[in-house]
């Protein structure tokens, strides 16, 4: 008997193990494929080519730029706070990799009498959780830009962690929408409630523009890349980093447009579910596949509002921020609480 | 002034409502952007591929030889006289017995410079030409980082005897050649 337990603890163990691997390799894969794809898509935008000379269509360019990463001068400056410095960047790729724990890749997969769950942990705040950790990304940010000494980097560092906490606050209140209508804080409850079409972004339309803006300046992408902004602060926080320190700034970026875009898909577009995918043994391998082109199509959406959009100016962002997005969000709030009242959806 | 039928007024004035919700006009912008998305690109991928240069392309000159493989040059210095870049130096030297297979005519250059920095292409050395000896090229000319390498000695310039080695000077130059070839020697 106690052998029974001690079996079903080390496949446990095992699944979540093996899953843990999993889903890392596939945030490290998708977020170094996403500079491949920001590069190319912003070459197809601007009708060039983009990276197409490292292997078939450019495609080893992301190892090449990690092999070139990793091979520059690794420099810290003499005046700078040489711990925290060296800190800051590992804080920041730390962050963004501990958030895809609490996503649900797909529903409970059933092989030869195992129940397999799709996501690394379901515990039932999931989703404060990740707003928890998003909201620690600011350190890594702040840390870096400040202990570079640098002017612009502590300028790109301040304007990011005002940035970020100011428009935390319209993202928090999208998402009491959401869970007002879930009454539930854990993601898979979200995702679970929207089967077929009963995607979260039908009855809020409103949640999920507010949403996507705030995602887009959570993850300092353009409109919103008042951390970078390469024409007015050379490179934001950033600046003085270089070799794979630099590296993961960058790629923590990517890894935070992912998990954003993962965590859209699941809060306003059913993650998972798709109409036609039903939960049995082929739902439950398509699952992941449905989730994955969400993902994929917001990444693009993301990159293609890059290309598209220039940069707000400063105070421009403050009045979106505070003045319109803070106001709309309390209003959206405020309805979904009248419908729940009502119709007790 | 207009210059365009696209030039727009600017107007300080209040945004309407449609133009403070910004939607719209992103969703025009993405618009646009898509359809760059889905157009051709213009890139030619230089070293792999070469863009066609136009027929009337000046480049790198050559030195050529005729049918029988003796240097057409004869060193009487017109294209010299006729370079307004004064890009063109040339020592003459006499043709010895048993050169008869290597050099046209009794008198031959030695030495044949052309100072590639200094010459401008303009093309007049091979109108002035008298011997259809000297033409301009489609081939550009390669860098350098020093200045001495781009004295183009006649190593450079002399295309070689084999018929692998000629220099093809047809496209731009063949009416000259025809010209040249129908005048009374």
């Amino acid at each position: 008997m106690i052998d029974m337990i001690l079996l079903y603890d080390f496949v446990l163990i095992a699944q979540k193990a093996g899953l843990i691997v999993t889903v890392f390799a596939i945030t490290l894969g998708v977020a170094a494929y996403s500079t491949y794809g920001e590069r190319k898509i912003a070459a197809f935008m601007q009708d060039r080519l983009g990276p197409s000379n490292a292997g078939p269509w450019g495609l080893l360019q992301p190892i090449a730029d990690g092999v070139k990463m990793f091979t520059k001068e690794d420099f810290i400056p003499n005046q700078s706070e040489r711990w925290l410095y060296i800190l800051a960047p590992g804080a920041f790729i730390f962050v963004a990799l501990m958030t895809s724990a609490v996503i649900p890749w797909g529903t409970t997969l059933t092989l030869g009498g195992l129940n397999m769950d799709l996501q690394v942990t379901n515990i039932n705040i999931g989703i404060l959780y990740i707003m928890g950790f998003v909201s620690l990304g600011v350190y890594g940010i702040m840390l870096g830009g400040w202990a570079s000494n640098n002017k612009y980097s502590l300028y790109g560092a301040i304007r990011a962690s005002s940035q970020m906490i100011s428009y935390e606050l319209a993202m928090g209140l999208a998402l009491i929408a959401v869970i007002m209508l879930s009454g539930s804080l854990s993601l898979r409850t979200i995702v679970e409630q929207q089967t077929g079409f009963g995607w979260n972004v039908l009855y809020q339309p409103l949640g999920f523009i507010l949403f996507f803006v705030c995602a887009l300046a959570e993850c300092n992408r353009a409109p919103f890349d008042m951390a970078e902004c390469e024409t007015e602060l050379i490179g934001g926080y950033h600046t003085e980093y270089s070799s794979m320190k630099l590296g993961f700034f960058l790629f923590a970026e990517y890894i935070n447009m992912f998990i954003s875009c993962t965590v859209i898909s699941c809060l306003y577009f059913g993650g998972y579910n798709f109409p036609g995918v039903d939960p049995g043994w082929l739902g439950g391998l398509m699952g992941p596949i449905v989730l994955f082109a969400k993902i994929f199509f917001f990444i693009f959406v993301f990159m293609w509002i890059r290309w598209t959009l220039p940069r707000f100016r400063y105070d421009q962002l403050m009045h979106l921020g505070w003045k319109s997005l803070i106001p709309l969000a309390i209003l959206n709030m405020l309805l979904t609480g009248l419908g729940v009242l009502l119709w007790g959806k | 002034m207009q210059l365009t039928q696209r030039s727009k007024q600017v107007v300080n004035k209040e945004m309407t409502f449609m133009e403070r919700i910004y939607l719209p006009a992103i969703l025009k912008g993405m618009w646009t952007t898509l359809k760059h998305f889905f157009r051709r690109s213009n890139t030619t991928s230089y070293p792999k591929e070469h863009r066609e240069f136009a027929p009337v392309y000046r480049g790198w000159h050559v030195l050529k030889r005729d049918a029988q493989g003796r240097e057409n040059c004869t060193a009487c210095g017109l294209c010299a006289v006729a370079c307004p870049a004064e890009a063109i130096t040339m020592e003459a030297a006499e043709r010895q017995k048993g050169e008869e297979h290597l050099y046209r005519e009794e008198k031959y250059a030695a030495v044949y410079e052309i100072n590639m920095l200094r010459c401008i292409f303009c093309g007049l050395c091979e109108e002035a030409c008298p011997k259809e000896a000297i033409f301009l090229t489609d081939r550009t000319v390669p860098s350098d980082y020093v200045r001495q390498e781009f004295i183009f000695g006649k190593d450079m310039l002399v295309e070689g005897v084999e018929p692998e080695k000629r220099i093809d000077v047809t496209k731009r130059q063949r009416h000259l050649l025809e010209k040249k070839q129908a005048q009374p020697v």
